[in-house]
C-alpha cells in the first residue's frame, strides 16, 4: 500500500515539480528593461510607496503625496497631452517589516515604480540587483537634472553607493539628547542642560531617579527596535568613544571602545536608570515615544524625527502640546573632552531617506520625471507646510530651518560634528550583532559576555582580517 | 485495525484542495483489495488518470514543489538582499551544520518543545477532556454556552485574538494586572513562555472538547452504569472504563494537536519571539531568520526542512503507539466533523501548509 501511494502520488508529482524548477530557472536572475521603453506613452500608470499612511506613520508625507504630488504631476503630464494616473501605497509598519516588504517587492520583479527607502538599505539593494544606476534605469540625462546642485556632497551620498547615483535623497537627519524640562525642573536641574560627558548624563539620570514614576533615561537598545537600537544607541555612544564602526576597511571588534559603550547601556539598564522591560517590549520605541510625551521620561536619545513626527502637536504620533515649552535638547556629549571622533567633543550620527526607481518600472522615463517633480524646491516646500525638516535642497533649507528652532540648532551645530554609517551592504548584518550585543546587557548578561558574543558573530559576517580588536 | 486509518488520515487532509482529497482517496482504499485491473467506474486507464492529473497537478505545484525548493535553497547561501542574493552559491550542508552548534536554534527548538508540551499535549487535552467529561450530562443550555464560547476562542481571527491578549497582558492597564492586583507586571515579557502556553491552551481548547465530547458518546452506557454500581469514583471510572475506549481518539488527538502547535505562527503576533529571542519557537525562529534583520534564506529553508522532519518523526512515532496498543476504532463521525472544523485554525494552517499533511499522509499509509 506504502509503495502504491508513493509511486501514484510521487512520479508525476515529481514531474511537475521539476518543471517548475526549470521553468523558474536558478535563484537570483532577473530580466532587463530598457530606460527608453514607452517613452511615448499616452497612458501611464505609476504607483509610489513609502513607510507613511494617512492617520497614521509619517502622515504628512502620506498627505504630501496625496494631495500635492498626485494632483499636481497628473496635472503637469495634462498639459503635454498624457494621462498620468499615480497612487500611492501606504504602510505603516516597522522599519524592518517595511524593509522585507520593499525587497521581496523588488526581487520578484513587482512593486510600486517609484521605492522610498532608507539611504542605509541602497548598498544591500543594489548588490542584490533590486536597484541598478539611476542612468541606467532612466538613461544619462538623470545626470543633468539641476537639482543634484541643491544637494549636498555629504546628503548625495545616502544614495549613491560604488560611486554611482542609485536614488535621490530626501533630507538627513541628526541626533541629539532629548530632555523634558518639565521633569528637570521638579528635580532642580537646569533649563539649558548640556552635558559634557556620558558620567555627566548618568549624574544627571541618577538625579531624575528622586521623581516618582518617571525613567530617568533612556537609550534605545535590544533587537526590537532594529536599527533604532544602532542609530540612535550604539553608534552615537560609539563615536564619543573616538571609533567609528568602520574605518580604514575594519569593522569595530570588541575593542576596549565598545566595551565602553556596552558598559554605559549597563550602567543604564542594570542600575535601574531605564527601564530594561521597555528596551525588550516587541512596541518599545513607541511606547517610549508615548512615555516621553506623558512626562515619564526625563531624558531620551532620538532623531529630530521625535520633535518633528512624533511630539508634533498637531500631526505628531504621541503628540505633545506643550512639545515647544517642555521639550529641551542637548548635544551628545564625547565620554571625555576631546575624546569623540576627529577628536570632537560633542558627536552625533545622520541618516536619511531616499527614493529610487524600481528596474523593473513599464515607464522609466515617466518615473524619472516624477522623481523630479517629487524633489522640486516647490514640492519639497509643499511637503513642509509649516513643519520644518532638513530636507536634501539647500535652497529650500535655507528659507525653512530659521522658523524651528531644534531643526535650526541640528543644522548649525549638530551637522558639523555628526558621522555617517558606512554603505556597505554587510552593514546592515553588522548592525544586527551590535544590536543583539546591546540586547544581551540590556537583558543581563555580563559586558564581556557579549562582547565576546558580538566578536564571534563579526567575525562570521565579515571575516577575522576585517575585524578591528586593538 | 483498518477502521483507524481513515479518520486518522481524514484529520489533517482538510487543507489539501478538495481534489486532491477526492482523487486520491478511492486509488488507495480499492487497489490492493481488488487489483489494478478492475475498472469499476468504467473509465479505462487513460481517462481515469485524465481524471486524476488536475488534483495530481495542484498537489505538485502547492506541495511537492515548495518542499523540494526549500530543500535547494537550503544547500545555499541565499539571502534576501546583498551579493547572495543576486548570486547565491551552493554551500552543501553548512547550513545544517551552523543550526547545529547555533544556540538559538537549540533555545528555538526547546521552546517549541515547552510549547507543545505544556500548551497542546498536556493543556488543549487536558481541558478538552475535562470540559467533554464534565458537560456529558450537563443541563442542554449549559452545554450550548460553554461549547459556543470554547469554539468562540478557536474560530476568531488570530489577529484579532492576538490583539486582545495583549490588551489583557499588558504591562501598563492590561486586564489581568487590574483583576488580580498585579500592577506593573508585563507578562509577555517576564513570563513569555507562560503566557504562550496559557493562551494557547485558551485557544485552540475546542478541537480537543469536540473530538472527545463525540468519542465518549462512544462509551457504552450500561458499563458505565456497571462502574457507578459497583461505586467505582470518577478518576477510577475514566481510567479503567472510558479510557480503554477512547485511547485511539486520545492518540489521535494528540498527534493533530501537537502538528498544529508545532508549526502554530500565532505566538508572533504576540511576543514576536521576543523579550531576546526567549518565546522564539520554530516557526517564528525561521520567519526571523529569513524575512528579519539578516534576511537569511538559505538557513531559514534548512531550519524548515528540520523542523518538517520533527514532525514527521512525531507522525511516525504516534502511528507505532497506535498499531502497538490494538485500539478500536468506531467513532469516525466524531474525528471526521471536529477535522473538518479545524480548517477554521487559518493561523495554524498558514504555516503549518506542507508539514502537517505530509505528517498525515505518514499515519494514513
Amino acid at each position: 500500500m506504502r509503495r502504491t501511494l508513493a509511486t501514484t502520488l510521487l512520479a508525476p508529482g515529481l514531474a511537475v515539480a521539476v518543471a517548475g524548477l526549470a521553468a523558474s530557472g536558478c535563484l537570483g536572475q532577473s530580466e532587463e528593461t530598457s530606460s527608453g521603453q514607452n517613452a511615448g506613452a499616452k497612458d501611464v500608470t505609476l504607483t509610489v510607496t513609502a513607510n507613511a499612511v494617512a492617520g497614521g506613520k509619517n502622515a504628512a508625507s502620506a498627505e504630501w503625496m496625496d494631495k500635492y504630488v498626485i494632483p499636481g504631476f497628473v496635472a503637469q503630464q495634462r498639459a503635454k497631452g498624457v494621462n498620468a494616473t499615480v497612487k500611492f501605497e501606504g504602510n505603516g509598519g516597522a522599519d524592518e517589516q517595511y524593509k522585507t516588504k520593499i525587497a521581496l517587492d523588488l526581487k520578484t520583479g513587482g512593486g510600486a515604480d517609484i521605492v522610498n527607502l532608507d539611504g542605509i538599505w541602497v548598498g544591500e539593494f543594489a548588490d542584490a540587483d533590486y536597484l541598478r544606476p539611476l542612468v541606467e534605469v532612466a538613461g544619462p540625462d538623470v545626470d543633468k537634472w539641476d537639482g543634484w546642485r541643491q544637494i549636498p556632497d555629504a546628503v548625495q551620498d545616502l544614495g549613491r553607493f560604488s560611486d554611482q547615483r542609485y536614488a535621490v535623497p530626501n533630507g538627513t537627519d541628526g541626533r541629539v539628547l532629548y530632555f523634558n524640562k518639565t521633569l528637570f525642573a521638579q528635580a532642580g536641574l537646569p533649563a539649558d542642560w548640556q552635558p559634557a560627558s556620558w558620567d555627566e548624563v548618568l549624574a544627571t539620570a541618577e538625579k531624575l531617579r528622586a521623581l516618582p514614576g518617571v525613567i530617568p533615561i533612556q537609550v534605545n537598545g535590544g533587537t526590537p527596535m532594529g536599527e533604532a537600537t544602532t542609530m540612535q544607541g550604539v553608534l552615537p555612544m560609539l563615536v564619543g568613544t573616538g571609533a567609528e564602526i568602520y574605518s580604514d576597511g575594519k569593522w569595530q571588534g570588541a575593542t576596549p571602545n565598545l566595551t565602553t559603550v556596552l558598559q554605559t547601556y549597563q550602567r543604564i539598564y542594570g542600575g535601574g536608570l531605564g527601564d530594561p522591560l521597555l528596551q525588550q517590549e516587541a512596541k518599545g520605541r513607541d511606547k517610549s515615544f508615548q512615555l516621553f510625551s506623558e512626562n515619564k521620561i526625563g531624558i531620551l536619545l532620538e532623531s529630530d524625527y521625535l520633535w518633528r513626527g512624533v511630539l508634533e502637536p498637531a500631526k505628531g504620533v504621541a503628540k505633545m502640546a506643550d512639545r515647544n515649552a517642555a521639550v529641551g535638547w542637548a548635544k551628545i556629549p564625547a565620554f571625555t573632552q576631546g575624546g569623540g571622533v576627529r577628536g570632537q567633543d560633542f558627536v552625533s550620527m545622520s541618516g536619511g531617506g531616499v527614493t529610487a526607481i524600481n528596474p523593473h518600472t513599464k515607464y522609466p522615463q515617466q518615473a524619472w520625471e516624477l522623481l523630479q517633480f517629487m524633489n522640486s524646491a516647490d514640492a519639497i516646500k509643499a511637503q513642509l507646510a509649516g513643519q520644518a525638516r532638513i530636507t536634501q535642497r539647500k535652497d529650500v533649507n535655507s528659507e525653512v530651518l530659521s522658523g524651528d528652532p531644534l531643526l535650526s540648532f541640528i543644522a548649525e551645530e549638530v551637522l558639523p560634528l555628526t558621522a555617517y554609517r558606512p554603505g556597505l551592504a554587510q552593514y546592515p548584518q553588522v548592525s544586527a550583532a551590535l544590536q543583539q550585543a546591546t540586547a544581551d546587557v540590556v537583558g543581563g548578561k555580563a559586558v564581556a559576555d557579549a562582547a565576546r558574543a558580538y566578536q564571534e558573530a563579526l567575525v562570521k559576517i565579515v571575516g577575522e582580517d576585517r575585524v578591528a580588536t586593538g | 485495525m483498518t477502521t483507524v486509518a481513515p479518520p486518522a488520515s481524514a484529520g489533517p487532509t482538510p487543507p489539501t484542495p478538495p481534489t486532491g482529497r477526492r482523487g486520491r482517496r478511492p486509488g488507495r482504499r480499492r487497489r490492493p483489495r481488488s487489483g489494478a485491473g478492475r475498472d469499476v467506474a468504467g473509465l479505462g486507464a487513460l481517462r481515469g488518470a485524465a481524471f486524476v492529473l488536475p488534483a495530481l497537478g495542484t498537489v505538485g505545484v502547492f506541495l511537492l514543489f515548495p518542499a523540494l525548493w526549500t530543500i535547494y535553497i537550503g544547500i545555499t547561501d541565499y539571502r534576501l538582499t546583498g551579493e547572495q542574493a543576486r548570486h547565491p552559491e551552493v554551500v552543501g550542508a553548512a547550513n545544517y551544520t551552523r543550526a547545529l552548534d547555533d544556540p538559538l536554534f537549540g533555545n528555538s527548538l526547546w521552546i517549541t518543545l515547552l510549547f507543545v508540551l505544556g500548551s497542546a499535549v498536556i493543556g488543549q487535552n487536558v481541558l478538552g477532556f475535562a470540559l467533554a467529561w464534565l458537560l456529558r450530562r450537563a443541563a442542554g443550555w449549559l452545554r450550548r454556552t460553554v461549547e459556543a464560547l470554547v469554539l468562540l476562542a478557536w474560530i476568531l481571527p488570530s489577529t484579532v485574538v492576538a490583539y486582545l491578549w495583549i490588551t489583557v497582558l499588558d504591562r501598563g492597564d492590561g486586564t489581568l494586572n487590574a483583576l488580580a492586583g498585579t500592577g506593573g507586571t508585563a507578562w509577555l515579557l517576564t513570563y513569555p513562555v507562560a503566557s504562550l502556553v496559557v493562551f494557547n491552551t485558551w485557544r485552540g481548547t475546542a478541537f480537543s472538547m469536540l473530538l472527545y465530547s463525540s468519542a465518549l458518546a462512544a462509551v457504552p452506557p450500561s458499563q458505565l452504569e456497571t462502574a457507578r454500581m459497583v461505586g467505582a469514583s470518577g478518576w477510577q471510572t475514566v481510567r479503567d472504563v472510558v479510557f480503554p475506549h477512547i485511547r485511539g481518539h486520545v492518540l489521535t488527538n494528540t498527534l493533530l494537536i501537537t502538528l498544529w502547535t508545532a508549526n502554530d505562527f500565532t505566538p508572533f503576533l504576540l511576543t514576536a519571539g521576543g523579550p531576546d529571542h526567549r518565546s522564539e519557537v520554530l516557526p517564528v525562529f525561521v520567519y526571523r531568520t529569513a524575512l528579519e534583520g539578516a534576511g537569511d534564506l538559505g538557513y531559514a529553508s534548512a531550519i524548515s526542512l528540520l523542523l518538517l522532519l520533527a514532525n514527521l518523526v512525531v507522525a511516525l512515532l504516534y502511528v507505532r503507539l497506535l498499531r502497538a496498543r490494538g485500539v478500536d476504532g468506531g467513532a469516525d463521525g466524531g474525528v471526521d466533523g471536529g477535522a473538518d472544523g479545524g480548517a477554521g485554525r487559518s493561523a495554524g494552517r498558514g504555516v503549518d501548509g506542507g508539514a502537517g499533511r505530509s505528517a498525515g499522509r505518514g499515519v494514513a499509509t
